[in-house]
């Protein structure tokens, strides 16, 4: 456990969705701290490669390591070590947000109570004390975006995997995610972010996934 | 096992909440065994020769209508992403939200099966042994359904396709369920009856979750 923390690893990576072939010779190193900002078109794969870092789908070439470690030889612990916020914030209308977080840490294997600290400050920093105990069918797009954004800091992840996250957000909370995501980072926490926005998130690389497409033609080629 | 049990109170929750799930179901079980009787005239013999296949199909179908919401809903939330991504392996995950599903409609439809018993006028001896059989054998409805809900999942009409998948892999609880029944009215013993829907609901407890996690597998590639 003393040993430095492991970069993530994508070497060659290749996507295929269906026929077509996404992207491929995807390379890149996220170290503790580091962060990768997709951008693409839309349909350029951002959403597939983040899924492809969740584990979610399986590359269709190319390598993912956690360090010297393939992920796909331990899945279970790569995915505890990650947070993935889709477009889709996963919420049910039936419960409240305080049951929504519940529920989601006990996902991670974590027991929470309803009134422990750590749900108050999660939905604090994202100011949703105010609707902590209504049904979520009456909270707005940018609410159940913040509610789903809260599980990245209710139960801790080294890794962030970001799909479009400041979309529905206002001014004050695309702020408030800033700061998360800096602080994460701070501490050591990796984030793989897709934006059409321009966010303060610290220096991050840029990976365009344009110009990774393969040219047509190429895409019936194995 | 947190995240199980978080789990299967969430569904639980979900499905007493909405109030629509559970009542739906139970309220289409009583319709559709209060139509029997109308349809096929009201002479006690007639009714008490088919009340237990009458109660049973009626049983097969109320749950058969809850199955289409099994994953539909998280599949369509992200949720199911989620699941994919929690501590729990999807297999565990899919019998937690089977055993909600059972609690929340199974369980509801073997414990009102009494009453129904009367409006078909089955003989009051067979009644327990006509509860005690959808107890045992509803579980397997739940089991079976999953994976044909999630075998569906993203299908155009799924609700079509799901009864024609899953109807007729509900023959044989229907036929040792409604059996058992008859059994025990003809004074024979519904146990060898019984007991083979057990064994039904055992095998079904460890193959069905395996197959309905590799359906969703494949519906979140």
């Amino acid at each position: 456990m003393t040993e430095p923390a492991p970069d993530l690893v994508a070497a060659d990576l290749a996507c295929r969705r269906g026929e077509r072939l996404v992207f491929a010779g995807l390379s890149f190193r996220l170290p503790p701290g580091g962060a990768v900002v997709l951008t693409g078109a839309n349909g350029s794969g951002k959403t597939s490669l983040l899924r492809l870092l969740a584990g979610l789908i399986g590359p269709a070439a190319g390598r993912l390591a956690w360090g010297a470690r393939p992920i796909a030889d331990d899945v279970a612990e790569h995915r505890a070590r990650l947070h993935y916020v889709g477009h889709q914030d996963g919420v049910k209308p039936g419960l409240t947000p305080c049951e929504t977080l519940v529920f989601w840490a006990a996902l991670r294997g974590r027991e929470v109570r309803r009134d422990a600290p750590m749900l108050t400050a999660a939905l604090a920093a994202f100011a949703l004390e105010a609707v902590a105990d209504w049904p979520c069918r009456w909270l707005s797009a940018g609410q159940r975006r913040r509610l789903a954004l809260t599980r990245l800091l209710v139960i801790p992840a080294p890794l962030w995997l970001l799909d479009e996250p400041f979309s529905a957000l206002d001014d004050d909370n695309r702020v408030r995610l800033e700061q998360a995501i800096r602080a994460h980072r701070a501490a050591g926490g990796r984030v793989a972010l897709a934006t059409h926005i321009p966010a303060e998130i610290g220096a991050a690389d840029e990976i365009g996934l344009d110009a990774l497409a393969p040219r047509h033609g190429d895409a019936g080629e194995e | 096992m947190a995240a199980f049990i978080g789990l299967f109170r969430r569904d639980l929750r979900l499905a007493l909440r909405q109030g629509g799930d559970t009542g739906l179901v139970l309220g289409f079980f009583v319709l559709a065994v209060v139509l029997f009787p109308l349809g096929i005239g009201p002479e006690p013999a007639v009714l008490q020769r088919v009340g237990a296949g009458i109660v049973w199909v009626a049983a097969l179908l109320a749950a058969l209508l809850s199955l289409d919401r099994l994953f539909q809903s998280d599949y369509q939330d992200g949720g199911l992403e989620l699941l994919a991504l929690s501590s729990l392996p999807l297999e565990l995950a899919v019998l937690a939200k089977c055993a909600a599903h059972w609690v929340a409609t199974g369980l509801p439809l073997a414990l009102t099966s009494p009453f129904l018993a009367f409006l078909v006028d089955l003989d009051p001896a067979a009644i327990p042994t006509l509860t005690l059989g959808l107890v045992v054998g509803t579980p397997v409805l739940s089991l079976i359904g999953s994976v044909a809900a999630a075998l569906t999942l993203g299908a155009r009409r799924q609700g079509v396709l799901l009864s024609l998948l899953v109807l007729p892999l509900y023959v044989p609880p229907l036929v040792f369920g409604a059996g058992a029944v008859e059994a025990s009215a003809a004074g024979t013993g519904a146990r060898a009856h019984l007991l083979i829907l057990a064994a039904l609901t055992l095998a079904a407890l460890p193959l069905c979750p395996w197959a309905s996690a590799a359906a969703l597998r494949q519906a979140l590639e």
